[in-house]
């Protein structure tokens, strides 16, 4: 066996040998009994000396020093759900129950020491940074905001593992933590497939397990258009799949508010010009009747040469910034089609009109710099996808870039960067792209920064997004799809560069898998192999 | 056949028929119409015919009713609505089942007649079978054809089936041993299996990774052997109620003890039984196959067969044969010192035919018949004439349809699996490459072609567990459902889509897991609980 290459603070020799104990049994390898931590915070040191918990007699309280009061919901209920994963794990029956345990750790004191933003919606300037204290009789854990406080308590969960006596156990330990990138985003499709509320929910926990903190929603395209919108109802009248295929306003405020209380910020994509044959059902003249060799009825992309469409726009954006209270928008611009532009002899007097000749690229940036205004009057930030980039449209300073194109995504990461625009990745992590094996390992591999770049430019990357189009996926296999093969992506966004060791990764994440199959999240297995503790 | 073009005509019109006609797999002969009755859920009953073999006391068919009410109409108790004195002719009440030979407590085998006809029309609502069997397959596909409006009203289309499959052998593989999958999961899959009128579950009980079967001769095997011995094991009554619950819906279990290679979980719980792989003149600590050479060796096999064949009813066994990994052999000293004395000169494939052989006289004395992967073949063991070969290499050491030929070819009976092991996923619709196989598309004469007994989807365990089992198998394990039941003629790729969507979402309706096939919905979408 290799040795762990693990970064400094090593995790000590108790676990290397505890490692080397596993390892002996061979193919019959099984969730680790220790820690493992997923994603592996900035540092880590481990005492090999060993407390011990008892559900009856361990809470998390606020620290009487803490910013953040009883009166802060958002911590009172984390508490609740920690308590909850801490000690979810089987009773085992053959030992004496109470007996066994002297609770060596009574208490969690959690400790906010700046103004806790308690009230408010995550951002992407939030502070995820905490410290944490294990030992005995009281730990403790620090931080500036609520928001380092909900990592904290998801890394002191992952701390506490059950011995082969089923003894809840923790190392003495302290940990210091951050993100390497403040936007750690999922992005899920609910256009292609409707996905009921509960599965959005389900995910939101997951994704707070892997410490993302972003949910990307593409709610709306082509197939179907299920956000229900109270300034134009038609649109989902019509655009949806069935009058029971959408999100109402009070839906959409519980998947805020519940992303909200787990540190997660809620990015909307209403995505145009392109893919938006959906909106057409309710919105006439909005898109592009195509002429030619068509059937009359087939329209094309928003039609960009209307003022009407403009007016349409500028009301419905205005109601999305105000019902998502995130910072951003995603403003898609993704895949436009010129061909049905092409066909059409208004859009052509209008191109002319413009002085646009026939570079129909023109005619998609006008478009887009007339939209991307209307958000900035929105006192809103836009974020869109690489070909808003790509087709030289002006982007005023601050508009984040998404790259997406797989082929040479690197010099892609150089250019929007070059430019001086923010960029988020998803090129390589576009998760819905199946395949037979350990794919996770690919993911993982990814180093962001790994482009030509000034240190200025790497400083513009924001982070990454790992992405689960909806074509093939919906309710029934979403979560096996996405569970634990995003997690790769979500180590890879929050830990040290040099964390990068695949043994030591697939040690940690098969039991991390585990972790989140005993806390209901359907995981797909990474290999061969069994979960202790699940019962099943 | 000669009405083949006929038929086809039927099976366009069948296309148009609306929601009734969303069968799957699509039957021998329909002939449907949009002239339809309504069955009102109070008053429907599945009846006996008087003249039926089978009659009320019936396990299969008593449970097949019981199940097939509770999927049409949900277990809710329906109201009767206020009597209005008038009575609809167009009304349909009853399902009336004649079985003509008895047979309700047996088991289906190889050779069970899945025929059945139904008739819904004026006079009647009627099925008919030679068997319980095939009133099973006919019950399903009845269930299939019942619609409901937007309203709410059930209705049926006036429809004549006829219908059998292609093949007597449609199996599934699971493997338990890679992953262990709960009974339930299991039991699941048998409900699901029995939609696609799947008749054998190949039951691929251990390997390398554990030994989940409990055996009461050596239950070392189970301690030592499963991942888990108190939970990651399936007891004598595990295996009873698999077994049984799929009895009662027409399948065959068909259990896996795969030797000599894939052992590794027996070593464990059983010294001496596998071969001590050597490292110079020193054993190396590791281990390889079942150790050949060693008369201990089948004196295990023959007390462990004897328990397998007592709890597995099916006349079948599979006794695997795949992969057999030479180098421990090769390594070691005794191995060698056999291979001599025998006159086996460098080639291990004879040692391994001593095995295999040594091992299917013991089964065959037990009154078995078995199934075994292709390299016993290939490696020219010499088996039994009715031995069964099961093919899974897609293009080593020949293409599958190649592999198919050789084998009729010599006389023996062929099951199919290579196109069809599930557990590969890529992305997109790879449903449509396991429906355009034709298991008989190789060079070889009618004999030849009627040796092939059927095909099995396999779905290997070591990226699979109960996590992403049921979306990983459902529907794209229909689409192999339907290679193996319909007629070879039917295989429009657009046709089929159609049906398997809705097919589909008639899984998700009845509780099943089934992933998508493209974009789109059904009207009601999986539910986490």
């Amino acid at each position: 066996m290799e040795p762990r290459a693990l970064r400094p603070p090593r995790l000590p020799g108790l676990l290397a040998a505890l490692a080397l104990l596993l390892a002996a049994q061979g193919p019959r390898a099984s969730a680790a009994r220790g820690p493992a931590l997923w994603p592996l915070p900035l540092s880590v040191q481990t005492a090999p000396r060993v407390l011990h918990l008892s559900p009856d007699a361990f809470h998390i309280a606020n620290d009487p020093l803490s910013q953040a009061g009883a009166s802060c919901t958002l911590l009172q209920e984390a508490f609740r759900r920690y308590q909850n994963y801490i000690f979810g794990g089987p009773v085992l029956k053959h030992l004496p129950a109470k007996s066994r345990v002297k609770a060596d750790v009574q208490q969690l004191l959690v400790s906010v020491v700046l103004d806790s933003e308690c009230e408010m919606y995550p951002s992407i300037t939030s502070d995820e940074s905490y410290s944490l204290v294990v030992k005995e009789p009281v730990a403790f854990l620090k931080a500036n905001r609520v928001w380092g406080v909900l990592r904290g308590l998801e890394t002191f969960s992952q701390l506490v593992y059950q011995d082969t006596y089923g003894t809840y156990t923790v190392n003495e330990s302290t940990i210091t933590d951050s993100p390497r990138f403040p936007h750690r985003g999922i992005l899920i499709d609910t256009a292609r497939h409707f996905l009921p509320v509960k599965s959005i929910l389900k995910t939101l926990d997951a994704m707070a397990f892997n410490k993302f903190n972003v949910l990307h929603w593409h709610i709306v395209d082509d197939q179907s258009f299920p956000y229900q919108s109270t300034t134009f109802p038609e649109l989902s009248n019509k655009g949806s799949y069935s009058k029971s295929h959408v999100y109402t306003p009070n839906e959409v405020r519980s998947v805020i508010e519940y992303a909200r209380l787990r540190g997660i910020r809620i990015i909307p994509e209403f995505d145009s010009p392109g893919h938006t044959q959906s909106w057409g059902k309710g919105q006439e003249n909005l898109l592009t009747p195509c002429y030619g060799g068509h059937q009359p009825e087939i329209s094309g992309p928003i039609n960009p040469t209307l003022n009407t469409t403009y007016s349409f726009l500028c009301k419905l954006f205005k109601e999305i910034s105000w019902v998502f209270p995130d910072q951003f928008i995603h403003l898609g611009g993704d895949e436009v089609e010129f061909e049905c532009w092409e066909s059409n002899p208004n859009i052509q007097k209008f191109m002319k009109q413009k002085g646009f000749g026939t570079d129909f690229r023109q005619l998609e940036s006008f478009y887009m710099q007339k939209l991307l205004n209307i958000i900035s009057t929105l006192k809103k930030g836009s974020i869109v996808w690489q070909e808003v980039f790509d087709n030289h449209v002006k982007l005023q300073q601050g508009t984040v870039v998404q790259v997406w194109k797989e082929e040479m995504y690197t010099n892609d990461l150089s250019a929007v960067t070059a430019a001086g625009f923010p960029v988020i990745l998803s090129a390589p992590w576009y998760l819905d792209r199946i395949s037979y094996g350990q794919d996770w390992r690919i993911y993982y591999a990814v180093e962001p920064l790994d482009f030509s770049g000034t240190q200025e430019q790497k400083k513009l990357v924001l982070g990454g997004e790992a992405c689960l189009w909806g074509e093939y996926v919906d309710s029934t296999n979403l979560s096996p799809r996405l569970w634990p093969r995003a997690s790769a992506i979500g180590e890879r966004l929050w830990s040290g560069k040099e964390v990068r060791s695949l043994d030591d990764a697939y040690k940690r994440l098969t039991a991390h898998r585990c972790r989140m199959v005993r806390r209901g999240i359907a995981a797909e297995p990474l290999f061969t192999g069994y979960c202790d503790n699940v019962l099943k | 056949m000669a009405g083949a073009k006929l038929w086809l005509l039927l099976l366009l019109a069948g296309a148009f028929a609306g929601p009734a006609a969303a069968l799957w797999p699509w039957p021998q002969y329909i002939q449907t119409s949009d002239w339809h009755y309504t069955i009102s859920p109070h008053s429907f009953q599945f009846k006996y015919h008087v003249r039926s073999a089978a009659q009320s006391g019936c396990s299969v068919l008593d449970e097949a009713f019981q199940r097939y009410r509770d999927l049409l109409f949900g277990a809710e108790s329906w109201q009767r609505p206020a009597l209005t004195g008038e009575q609809h002719t167009s009304e349909k009440d009853s399902l009336v089942i004649l079985v003509v030979t008895p047979g309700c407590d047996q088991l289906p085998s190889l050779e069970s007649v899945e025929n059945y006809t139904l008739t819904i029309n004026n006079e009647q609502c009627f099925l008919l079978s030679e068997t319980v069997w095939g009133a099973l397959r006919g019950l399903e596909t009845f269930s299939q054809l019942v619609w409901r409006s937007p309203e709410g009203t059930f209705f049926i289309n006036k429809t004549e089936i006829e219908d059998f499959p292609r093949f007597p052998h449609r199996g599934l593989l699971l493997d338990t041993s890679r992953h262990y999958l709960p009974l339930h999961s299991i039991l699941d899959t048998l409900d699901v299996m029995a939609y696609n009128k799947f008749n054998v579950f190949h039951w691929h009980l251990v390997d390398d990774s554990s030994f989940p079967y409990e055996s009461f001769t050596f239950p070392e095997l189970t301690r030592k052997g499963s991942y888990n011995p108190a939970t990651h094991i399936y007891t004598a009554q595990d295996v009873k109620e698999v077994i049984e619950y799929a009895r009662l819906r027409g399948i065959r279990v068909l259990a896996e003890f795969d030797t000599p290679g894939h052992t590794l979980s027996w070593g464990r719980g059983v010294s001496g039984l596998l071969t001590p792989c050597y490292s110079g003149s020193q054993p190396s600590g590791t281990f390889g196959p079942v150790n050949p050479i060693l008369n201990s060796t089948y004196e295990f096999m023959n007390t462990f067969f004897l328990e397998v064949n007592s709890v597995f009813p099916d006349f079948y066994l599979h006794l695997g044969g795949d992969e057999v990994d030479f180098a421990c052999w090769k390594s070691n000293p005794d191995v060698q010192a056999f291979m001599k004395k025998k006159g086996f000169g460098n080639d291990f494939k004879q040692l391994e035919s001593f095995y295999i052989q040594t091992l299917l006289d013991i089964v065959s004395a037990y009154g078995k018949g078995y199934v075994v992967w292709q390299e016993v073949f290939d490696n020219k063991v010499k088996v039994l004439p009715d031995t069964i070969i099961q093919v899974w290499r897609e293009e080593v050491p020949v293409s599958y349809l190649k592999e198919l030929a050789l084998i009729t070819e010599a006389g023996f009976r062929a099951l199919l699996s290579a196109p069809w092991y599930l557990n590969r996923i890529s992305y997109g619709p790879d449903w449509e490459d396991f429906y355009r196989v034709d298991p008989l598309s190789f060079e070889g004469g009618p004999e030849q072609k009627a040796l092939v007994i059927g095909g099995e989807a396999c779905m290997w365990g070591e990226y699979v567990d109960s996590t992403n089992l049921v979306p990983r198998l459902w529907p794209r394990a229909g689409a192999v459902a339907e290679r193996l039941w319909s007629n070879k003629v039917v295989t429009d790729p657009d046709f089929a889509f159609k049906r398997l969507a809705h097919f589909r979402c008639e899984l998700l309706r009845r509780g099943v897991q089934a992933q998508p096939l493209s974009v789109g919905y059904c009207e009601q979408e999986f539910e986490q609980t």
